[in-house]
């Protein structure tokens, strides 16, 4: 069945191509597949799979498309989306280790749970209207709760601290978000293969959620044709990224561990996605390793390459591609099939060690202040060790510097005081004319929209560390809006840092590959850092006060309107007209029979009903009362004790 | 209680008029009732709270695991034996260490960073200055000052704390362990600032590694009572007790009064019990409320411990700076018993210390919001049997009960006599005779507030004073001041040779009302201040009577009055209590540190916020003083 459908699957690609031919378009739909796989120096591996999915530019709307999804093409017609980013993640990206200064840590490090920013393609009045459109349809498509980025508390618009010049631009983030394969089955949906067949096979679902870093991304992007008449082209970009630590049966610690993909994924390529134009399988090795054999020309050198004293590749690379720092091995998989599966491994032979390039500085976020009232939040940055050595240094009026945008989203219920922003510069307290270029706030309104700060810091090159600190309120919260679950507090999104003066990218010597991987990486993009969410506890009331309030209410009001009444239908007057007839007369029946009962017991006469003062009646009062309190007392305890021996 | 008052009051008059006689409501009879029969009353109620303190052992209930989302023990160790000889490894490494490096503290700490980094955990270092203890009226509730920076310190006596934060490796980042060690005898108050930047914490464990046991089995000692009598989450309790007694088999005590334990007459209240206990469950199988009496025993010594350890209001270990942020907090002290060079033991003792630590960590970490479920108003009699509030605060009721009724009963003699002396019928406004007394227990009250605020004053004095020369300076001052009371105040002064003063009657009614009123205040605050507070004050207040009558009477049964009301009023006296305190603990006092070590205790309330001291100096001191007015009353 399979051969078949491979068999018919190339004659209907010709047939696509025909028919786009006989319909006047120059180009068709492509789709290409990759997977990097990287050691990281802390004894993980990282794996980035990458599919990209081209739609040409076509004049004829709701066309079928044969590899495009449809859903997204429709999604972008619909919502006039000129550039989107939906991204899951789980996990936080390790910057130290996982590098934070080259293409893939600065496009795919994520922060937690769901991250959405869109730019839309419409007159300014409708963008907010297109933003709540799309989360409700990316909601449905990928079965998340995007739907709550519609709120205006949960979105902001940056202007320039999100690295996208755009009045059009809407970000959004959700960082509780729980991400899990119900998220991914509906992402893979959009594959051509699916994960039937090709690279995607190897998405082994329990092997991926194991890892200690997955985001799933995708991004979107329309490229304008230029020509008259005919619509803009879709290009469609997914990519995830796992780190995964390979399994050690090894006892020496101190060398690295050795993996091949059936033991990262427990699953092997056995074959290409047909659809797919190129299918690649890249390693990318780094650091020390690739600086020494740097001067390796001749053949038997290159061979060397991937088996050497240090480690051995278990298939021979098809191309090897240099950089300044690394090397990238590049493997076809087109002669893998079942009989003769793909399953690249890597064997260490010796200890090695590796560091990877960092970004100029390193950002943390955290929380100052304890209490339910207030509180300070501070983002640190501080300097990394491969800031001295970075080439990207800008002057201004001779100064060495450093820019870095600082992007933060508060939502309302942590009511910042943009005025006690303060900066400290090697913990020193600097005045924002010394450091400060230029800031942008919006002010978050209770209830309605969330609060944003940008900043862009201009930090000499030399500093170690700079830290910026502002104090909020915490806000209360009404009934319905904390969350149903128990909760140990509230997520504030991570905020973004991000350096405008640097960006990374792998600059290949050999200059001819066309797979769209290694075209984005040689792309140069932004360097960028999420910083970890923050976790801020909010006063949290009693629940159960409402049934406590409901209770004391009802009760005060019995109260009340008991006494009330009883005031208004009393009648003083009749009553002591009643005692004075009463006086006269005996007491009731049991009173007397009462009062001879106790007479017998004491041994005295019947003693008349006196009118004498209370003082003077009280002892006979008092054994009446004791004589009662005992009667009680006896009843309830043989209730007591025959309720209880059955 | 005065809207009592006056309606009986009403009703005496209609009578006296004449008029018809109007039955009174049934509450208001109860309450003519018990303030007729007050000292019966507040006989039974007194003995009846101090029987129902003694009861408490019996009562208490065994405690539970609340929150069922803790399972503690349900996860599998993952702890090795390799993690183990690491940790063996970095106690061998610091011995070296401070063996090589004599007297370089800080230099330790420096080595523990590394161990941490090692792990895999985020290292900081802390420079901390040991914060004088001084005395600050104005902050006094309050918390200390977040943002403030320390600027005139000086630098040669900073220490260092070092803190490892582990952060889950595979989650967002927002769960993680903290670890930090404070090896420098002055960082108790201070590891907790460090935590001021932690976000949210879940539960704080402070472990301490004594010497040898003296038991046969390895034991862990619990310490929960932080300041104020605050107490952790019981579940926390709960969990470590559980884990460590039927996981890792642990020994697990709490403290005890040691010498209530070889007391005889609580022996023999036990034996008592025992025998009402086997007498009721022949009558009823199903009433199985005894226990044996040395359970009994045991019970009680760790109630007055715990009882005691609250009151004080000082922590009982390094937890208690937690407790200032609403953290959980316990101090665990582990004492093995192997001799310290068994290789062997010392492997199988770390084990399972490192099992029982990683066990309660990953209960809490099952914990999907904070500590609520459980109690937190307790008293422990044993480690695994409590107290609740519900069942305690019975014993306080019934003791500060008998107060108002007294009162009145008071109020209305001392009405009476006054009436019957004063001659001039203008004056005899009935609703005010209270008001010259209510000025005496005023004055003598202002006077507690001023004693109160003295060491602050004190504290300012420049020059070093050691602590006795400071107590008797407090002493001296607060004595004179008393004596100016007395001389400028008139009808203060037990000494007045007025004849008509106030009557003590009455004044005795409003020391009680003011006495009844600063416990219950006191209980809201710190129940087991004003439970400890009201065994001391409501038999003082309730015997003092002047003692001229009863000398001149010379009848035994008010000699014998008037000799109780001065043994009271002797051990009432704050000094002499906490002197008889300090013997009762097995601290014996030599006489003339008496005053330094009073000094000393003092400082160490007002470092913790204890609001005992408040309590003292407000409450108990001045009806102390009054009580002592009375008995020397010239009437």
């Amino acid at each position: 069945m399979a051969s078949l459908v491979r068999s018919w699957i190339p004659l209907l690609v010709l047939q696509s191509f025909l028919f786009a031919i006989a319909f006047g378009s120059t180009q068709v739909e492509e789709f290409s597949e990759a997977l990097l796989l990287k050691p990281l120096p802390d004894r993980k591996v990282l794996a980035h799979f990458h599919f990209e999915n081209r739609a040409p530019p076509s004049n004829s709307h709701g066309r079928h498309h044969h590899l495009f999804p449809k859903a997204i093409s429709q999604l972008v017609q619909k919502f006039r989306v000129k550039e989107m980013e939906l991204s899951f993640t789980q996990g936080r990206w390790n910057h130290e280790h996982w590098g934070g200064f080259d293409p893939l840590s600065s496009m795919n490090a994520k922060p937690v749970g769901v991250e959405l920013w869109a730019v839309f393609d419409v007159p300014q009045s409708q963008v907010d209207t297109s933003w709540k459109n799309l989360t409700h349809a990316l909601s449905g498509l990928f079965c998340a709760s995007i739907n709550f980025l519609e709120s205006s508390t949960s979105y902001a618009a940056p202007t320039w601290g999100f690295g996208t010049n755009s009045d059009k631009l809407r970000y959004g983030s959700l960082p509780r978000e729980a991400v899990c394969t119900e998220n991914l089955t509906p992402w893979l949906k959009l594959l051509p293969c699916r994960d039937k067949d090709g690279i995607s096979a190897l998405m082994n679902r329990p092997s991926v959620y194991r890892g200690f870093y997955h985001s799933q991304r995708l991004h979107l992007s329309t490229v304008e044709s230029g020509q008259e008449g005919l619509g803009s082209g879709i290009v469609l970009e997914q990519s995830l990224t796992v780190v995964l630590q390979p399994d050690t049966t090894s006892i020496e610690t101190n060398i690295q561990p050795s993996w091949s993909l059936s033991s990262l994924f427990g699953r092997k390529v056995v074959g290409r996605c047909v659809l797919a134009n190129s299918s690649h399988v890249y390693l990318q090795l780094e650091g020390r390793l690739g600086q020494e054999s740097k001067n390796v020309d001749t053949e038997i050198e290159a061979h060397k390459l991937w088996k050497n004293a240090d480690f051995e590749l278990s298939f021979k690379p098809d191309r090897v591609l240099r950089e300044s720092s690394s090397f990238l091995f590049i493997f076809d998989i087109d002669n893998a099939s079942d009989s003769e599966p793909f399953d690249l491994g890597l064997t260490w032979k010796v200890p090695s060690k590796w560091s990877c390039q960092q970004a100029p500085l390193h950002a943390s976020r955290f929380l100052m202040g304890s209490g339910n009232e207030r509180g300070a939040i501070a983002i640190l940055l501080k300097a990394t060790e491969s800031q001295e050595s970075s080439p990207v240094r800008e002057l201004t009026d001779g100064r060495c510097t450093i820019k870095a945008n600082v992007f933060q989203i508060f939502p309302w219920y942590i009511k910042v005081y943009y005025h006690t922003l303060q900066i400290f510069v090697d913990q020193q307290l600097k005045t924002d004319s010394e450091v400060l270029k230029k800031i942008n706030v919006s002010p978050s309104t209770d209830k309605v929209s969330s609060g944003m700060l940008e900043i862009m810091l201009e930090l000499p090159c030399e500093v170690k560390s700079a830290a910026i600190s502002i104090e909020y309120d915490k806000g209360f919260l009404h009934i319905d809006e904390y969350p149903p679950d128990a909760n140990q507090g509230f997520d504030i999104p991570s905020a973004l840092i991000s350096f405008p003066n640097h960006h990374a990218s792998l600059d290949f010597q050999e200059e001819l590959s066309k797979s769209p991987l290694i075209s984005s990486f040689k792309e140069k993009s932004l360097v960028r850092s999420y910083t970890e969410v923050l976790l801020v506890p909010l006063t949290t009331p009693d629940f159960s006060m409402p049934y406590n309030v409901i209770t004391i209410t009802c009760t005060i009001f019995a109260l009340y309107f008991g006494s009330l009444l009883n005031v208004l239908r009393r009648r003083i007057g009749e009553e002591e007209r009643f005692l004075k007839s009463q006086a006269g007369k005996k007491t009731g029946g049991l009173k007397q029979l009462l009062s001879r009962f106790t007479a017998k017991i004491r041994g005295r006469p019947i003693e008349a009903p006196s009118s004498e003062s209370p003082a003077a009646k009280s002892p006979f009062l008092s054994s009446k009362l004791i004589f009662k309190i005992i009667l009680v007392a006896g009843a309830a305890a043989a209730w007591q004790y025959f309720s209880t021996d059955k | 209680m005065a809207g009592e008052k006056r309606n009986r009051e009403e009703e005496e008059v209609k009578t006296d008029d004449g008029s018809p006689k109007i039955k009174p409501r049934p509450i208001v009879r109860l309450g003519i009732f018990l303030i007729a029969h007050s000292p019966v009353f507040s006989v039974v109620f007194s003995a009846a709270g101090i029987l129902a303190l003694l009861l408490l052992p019996l009562l208490a209930k065994n405690t539970y695991i609340s929150e069922n989302a803790l399972m503690p023990g349900s996860a599998r160790s993952m702890l090795s034996n390799r993690d183990v000889s690491a940790g063996s490894k970095l106690v061998k490494d610091i011995k070296n260490f401070r063996l090589s490096h004599e007297g370089q503290g800080v230099e330790v700490q420096k080595l523990i960073g590394e161990y941490m980094s090692e792990m895999g955990a985020e290292v900081y270092y802390q420079k901390f200055h040991p914060e004088g203890n001084q005395f600050h009226p104005l902050h006094f509730f309050s918390g200390p000052d977040s943002y403030t920076l320390l600027d005139n310190v000086s630098c040669a006596s900073y220490g260092v704390n070092v803190a490892g934060i582990i952060r889950a490796p595979r989650g967002d980042g927002k769960e993680s362990i903290v670890l930090a060690s404070d090896l420098l005898k002055c960082g108790e108050l201070n590891t907790a600032d460090n935590f001021r930047r932690a976000g949210t914490v879940a539960a704080a464990l402070v472990l301490k590694v004594d010497g040898r046991s003296e038991r046969f089995e390895d034991t862990l000692s619990i310490y929960a009572e932080a300041s104020n009598g605050q107490m952790p989450n019981l579940d926390l309790i709960n969990v470590v007790n559980y884990l460590a007694v039927h996981r890792q088999g642990f020994y697990v005590r709490v403290e005890k009064v040691v010498s209530l334990l070889s007391s005889s007459w609580l022996k023999i209240i036990g034996e008592i019990f025992e025998a009402v206990g086997k007498l009721a469950h022949t009558l009823n199988p199903d009433w199985n409320f005894g226990i044996p009496a040395a359970d009994y025993l045991e019970g009680s010594a760790t109630l007055a411990s715990s009882l005691y350890s609250q009151a004080l209001g000082i922590p009982t270990g390094p937890h208690g700076a937690f407790r200032d942020y609403q953290v959980d907090a316990i101090t665990l002290k582990v004492s093995p018993r192997f001799p310290p060079d068994s290789k062997t033991r010392q492997h199988d003792f770390f084990l399972r210390g490192a099992r029982l630590l990683e066990g309660t960590i990953r209960s809490v970490n099952n914990l999907l919001e904070k500590f609520h479920q459980s109690f937190f108003l307790y008293l422990l009699t044993s480690p695994s049997k409590f107290i609740s509030v519900g069942v305690y605060m019975i014993a306080f009721a019934l003791l500060v009960a008998p107060l108002p009724m007294v009162a009145a009963s008071l109020y209305i003699d001392g009405c009476k006599a006054l009436t019957n002396s004063t001659l001039n019928p203008a004056g005899n406004f009935k609703s005010w005779k209270w008001l010259d007394a209510a000025k005496q227990v005023f004055a003598l009250h202002l006077l507690g507030f001023i004693v109160t605020l003295l060491p602050y004053f004190i504290c300012q004095i420049p020059g070093q004073h050691s602590p006795r020369n400071r107590s008797i300076m407090w002493g001296t001052t607060s004595s004179s001041l008393l004596f100016i009371t007395f001389a400028t105040i008139p009808g203060c002064s037990p000494f007045s040779s007025r004849l008509h003063g106030t009557n003590w009657a009455v004044v005795k009614s409003v020391t009680i009302s003011a006495a009844f009123i600063g416990l219950c205040l006191m209980s809201i605050i710190n129940f087991a201040t004003a439970e400890i507070g009201a065994l001391l004050l409501v038999p003082t207040c309730l015997m003092a009577q002047p003692i001229k009558p009863a000398l001149r009477s010379r009848k035994i049964k008010s000699l014998l009055g008037a000799f109780c009301s001065m043994v009271l009023l002797t051990i009432g006296f704050p000094v002499m209590f906490f002197a008889i305190s300090k013997e009762l603990l097995g601290e014996g006092l030599v006489g003339l540190s008496l005053g330094g070590e009073f000094w000393t205790w003092l400082e160490s309330l007002w470092a913790w916020k204890s609001a005992t001291y408040l309590y003292i100096g407000m409450v108990h001191l001045p009806c102390w003083l009054l009580c002592l007015c009375i008995l020397f009353h010239p009437s």
